[in-house]
């Protein structure tokens, strides 16, 4: 059950992020982003952390979303040009992220065979899910301070958004 | 196959997955030409990042991997806020949002 979850939403996530790059108007690659988004939601629950999926939607596909799709319609963003690109893009960065991947992938799958000590096992379904009481147990003592800076951070986030946003000319 | 396999997916599945989101991320980086669908494209691998994350948080019964996370989606979601309002005043002085268009601090 959980084989055939995994593979649907792991399917649906590549998929999104598939199209995302084949799609020329940025409200395709929005929405597709969006699928990705949800589906790594229903990954999320799967390893646990409802918490997690739930704040995903909300924060991620909701909000985040929502603003990137505002901004597309608001500048009324048209067809993407197709341009060369930069040269140096494709010479070092496609096969960096080629080194990069097969790097990561043998890796994995080596940790994955040999090394018990990484303790990388299966995920069933029956594992037991992280409940919003322990992480708020965690987030509210021992990262109280990092989480109180995030306050901060997001405050000075809004005022430098509407900062930059705001007409020029008026004071 | 073994049906005990049916139950349970090794979560080096999950942190390849990861893998494959990230490069798809710095992929769209790279080919996209429109400015807001390469912002998408960081959104993509802060999302991969995460994923992975939370595997690793499963896998060592971590409930601080979790919060990590938890602290990124709020630095996206300030991010965000940051990077759409500086495209929107790059669209409002240049009417364009072609990267190639955008080059006032290129070499």
């Amino acid at each position: 059950m959980h084989l055939i979850l995994f593979l649907i939403f792991a399917g649906f996530c590549l998929a999104g992020a598939i199209n995302l790059l084949m799609q020329t108007h940025p409200i395709n690659s929005a929405l597709s982003l969006i699928v990705v988004m949800s589906s790594l939601a229903v990954l999320y629950l799967l390893l646990g952390a409802e918490f997690l999926a739930i704040a995903q939607i909300i924060v991620y596909a909701g909000a985040v979303m929502v603003l990137f799709t505002f901004v597309v319609m608001l500048l009324n963003v048209g067809e993407e040009e197709k341009t060369h690109g930069s040269k140096i893009a494709k010479i070092v960065g496609f096969p960096a992220i080629f080194v990069f991947f097969s790097i990561a992938t043998t890796v994995l799958l080596e940790a994955q065979r040999h090394l018990d000590s990484l303790k990388m096992g299966g995920i069933r379904l029956s594992d037991a899910m992280t409940t919003l009481r322990e992480l708020s147990q965690v987030l509210f003592t021992d990262m109280l301070l990092p989480f109180e800076l995030t306050s901060v951070l997001v405050l000075i986030a809004i005022l430098g958004a509407v900062a930059l946003a705001r007409k020029e000319g008026h004071s | 196959m073994n049906p005990a396999l049916w139950h349970e997916v090794p979560s080096s599945w999950y942190l390849i997955l990861s893998a494959m989101l990230f490069s798809l991320g710095v992929i769209g980086f790279l080919i996209k030409r429109t400015l807001i669908t390469v912002f998408m494209s960081i959104e993509l691998m802060l999302n991969a990042v995460n994923l992975s994350f939370v595997t690793f948080a499963h896998d060592w019964h971590a409930v601080k991997g979790q919060i990590f996370v938890f602290f990124v989606m709020m630095v996206a979601a300030a991010e965000a806020a940051v990077g759409l309002a500086i495209i929107i005043s790059i669209y409002r002085s240049r009417a364009t949002l072609n990267v190639d268009q955008v080059d006032l601090m290129k070499l």
